[in-house]
């Protein structure tokens, strides 16, 4: 039977020659992913009676969500989890500085294409960027994991979604992500894996890649993938190499080893077409993802606060739009201009192409790589009725801080703009 | 798993996701499970964590607990009191939080059509339905792995027994 790539990665993470969609099977992933919330899952295993945790090399652990922590409680909650780490021997674990977990994984080639990683993270789909399946599961699931190394998974139907033409200037994938979503809504992969395909797919970058799969967390699916090609590999082998020491003719060899593409006549429980020369830039309005509408209907909306950061848009393709856009300007006086880079990589790499001198030139804030802002922890929360635009992938009601806030999601080039004139504009009109 | 279930309703909409079910905010800070009931629903109805009582229903619409993958959206309804969540349909991550702490999460989009807030309602787990001024819903029964879980008393209990199988077969 024709597989789609969901089956193909949870038969080998299942150890079965095949599996049927529906059916419930114990996977053992690859890698095990946790962050900030490592101390009370450490709290959960401990009641299992095990002091040592089998193959800890399997868990990946990095200080994201609220780092540098804002308040003692956070501070105490890293503390907990270095004890942890070091007690253990946890060899992939990430200090606060480093960035964001999914982003920091990748750049790590810590995952490979075909296999599992499961993490308490709902945008653990992410993974999907390089061909690998990553799923979003709960705090004692991935105690669980540790202990006994496997957990159940249902296998999923899949959703195929085909890209055709090319972006337009100042449009990204993160205007597809809400057009998908937007159209379909927010429930429209729920139970369901996502399958991306078509020549539409070759035309974006790596970075642009990241986006798709991260935002099919807000479109309910439980694993999203694209096939991976040439530029994937060349992406993750050098990483590979650095990390573990191999050459790079064993590390091009050891990316492409797992590689699982999905059958010709998989079958497929909905398909949905995008032509990309058709996407314009689009804006999620609070407070529901899904509440998508093209940017020219959004008129006279005043911003409080602009930020660009997060799994979702917090890359080097994000900040080099960004500083295009406001290279030689100066912000709104009335708008505070937050940058969380994804990661210390980006930071550095946005440093030395002189992205960030544009950026806080023009009035920008830099935080430390790390999620920001996103969660109402730290780095740019909201007050009472305060508006944000914003790249992340959330807007829902007291996201940000106060409920009584608004949050609208948006491209970086949007965001950047926006930021120019304190109000939610169209990039194009700014560049015109 | 008792067998029937009866309780007060509280019914939402639909989309509810797991910020305004337990606030980001409170994420890494309250780690004790009794004190999570307090922000239950805090930034969708901040009357309802004052004003729940023990073996009340939640009714919900469709994706219910979208969103972050934080187990205190579950866990936080379970220590209000809540006997049960009757949905129109479940985000996975909440779904599976759900049953992992042995909270009930029913899908029935027919009973959430029919059940208003306030009403009593009861759910006969033994013929899988629910009934709603004396007429019947019928739901799905549950996979083996989730009674499984629900019997164990949640995933923890679950992991414990399993860790004890393989230490007594070694």
């Amino acid at each position: 039977m024709p597989a789609t790539f969901a089956q193909k990665a949870i038969a080998r993470a299942a150890g079965l020659e095949a599996v049927e969609v529906g059916q419930v099977v114990d996977v053992r992933p690859d890698r095990v992913l946790s962050h900030d919330n490592t101390a009370p899952i450490s709290q959960t295993y401990a009641k299992f009676g095990q002091d040592f945790i089998p193959n800890p090399d399997r868990l990946v652990i990095t200080l994201d969500h609220a780092a540098p922590p804002p308040t003692p409680a956070h501070a105490k909650n890293h503390t907990d989890i270095r004890k942890f780490v070091a007690h253990h021997g946890i060899e992939h674990f990430f200090e606060v500085g480093r960035g964001i977990c999914h982003q920091v994984h990748s750049e790590e080639a810590l995952i490979l294409p075909g296999q599992m990683i499961l993490g308490s993270d709902s945008h653990t789909p992410h993974f999907g960027w390089l061909g690998a399946f990553g799923a979003g599961i709960g705090r004692s699931e991935v105690a669980a994991l540790w202990a006994t190394e496997e957990l159940w998974l249902r296998v999923p139907e899949t959703v195929q979604i085909t890209l055709t033409g090319h972006l337009s200037p100042y449009v990204t994938a993160k205007d597809v992500s809400l057009h998908l979503i937007g159209s379909v809504g927010a429930d429209g992969a729920l139970y369901q894996a996502v399958e991306f395909t078509g020549a539409g797919l070759r035309s974006l970058s790596i970075d642009s890649r990241m986006v798709l799969p991260n935002m099919m967390a807000e479109f309910g699916a439980k694993s999203a993938f694209l096939p991976p090609d040439e530029l994937v590999f060349n992406y993750l082998a050098p990483r590979l190499a650095r990390r573990t020491g191999m050459s790079i003719t064993a590390a091009q060899a050891a990316v492409r080893e797992n590689v699982l593409q999905p059958d010709a006549g998989a079958t497929y429980s909905a398909h949905y077409e995008i032509n990309l020369s058709a996407i314009e830039p689009l804006i999620a309005v609070p407070h529901q993802v899904d509440n998508v509408k093209p940017i020219s209907e959004i008129n006279n909306v005043k911003v409080d606060q602009a930020v660009i950061g997060t799994c979702t848009n917090g890359r080097l393709e994000d900040l080099a739009a960004a500083a295009n856009i406001v290279r030689g300007k100066r912000i709104n006086p009335s708008t505070r201009f937050i940058i969380v880079p994804a990661s210390s990589e980006v930071m550095q790499d946005a440093t030395n192409l002189g992205y960030v001198a544009d950026l806080i030139n023009a009035g920008a804030i830099f935080g430390p790589p790390g999620c920001g802002p996103c969660m109402g922890n730290h780095l740019g929360v909201l007050g009472p009725e305060e508006v944000c635009i914003s790249s992340a992938n959330r807007n829902f009601r007291g996201r940000m801080g106060e409920p009584s806030a608004f949050v609208y999601l948006g491209s970086p080039e949007v965001v950047a703009a926006s930021a120019l004139t304190g109000q939610i504009t169209d990039p194009r009109e700014v560049m015109a | 798993m008792s067998d029937n279930i009866q309780g007060k309703v509280w019914k939402y909409g639909d989309d509810i996701n797991t910020d305004v079910i337990f606030p980001g905010k409170y994420t890494y800070t309250v780690h004790n499970y009794a004190e999570m009931a307090q922000y239950a629903l805090e930034d969708l109805d901040p009357t309802f964590a004052k004003q729940v009582q023990t073996g009340d229903i939640l009714v919900v619409g469709k994706n219910f607990g979208n969103g972050s993958s934080r187990e205190q959206a579950a866990i936080c309804l379970r220590e209000a009191g809540v006997s049960a969540v009757i949905g129109k349909s479940f985000a996975r991550i909440w779904y599976r939080n759900a049953i992992n702490n042995g909270l009930l999460a029913i899908v029935c989009p027919a009973a959430v059509e029919a059940i208003e807030t306030g009403q009593s309602i009861a759910i006969d787990m033994q013929q899988h339905q629910i009934i709603v001024n004396n007429t019947a819903h019928a739901f799905a029964p549950f996979s083996q792995t989730a009674v499984d879980l629900l019997n164990a008393g949640g995933l923890l209990p679950y992991t414990i027994q399993k860790l004890q199988a393989k230490t007594d077969s070694n």
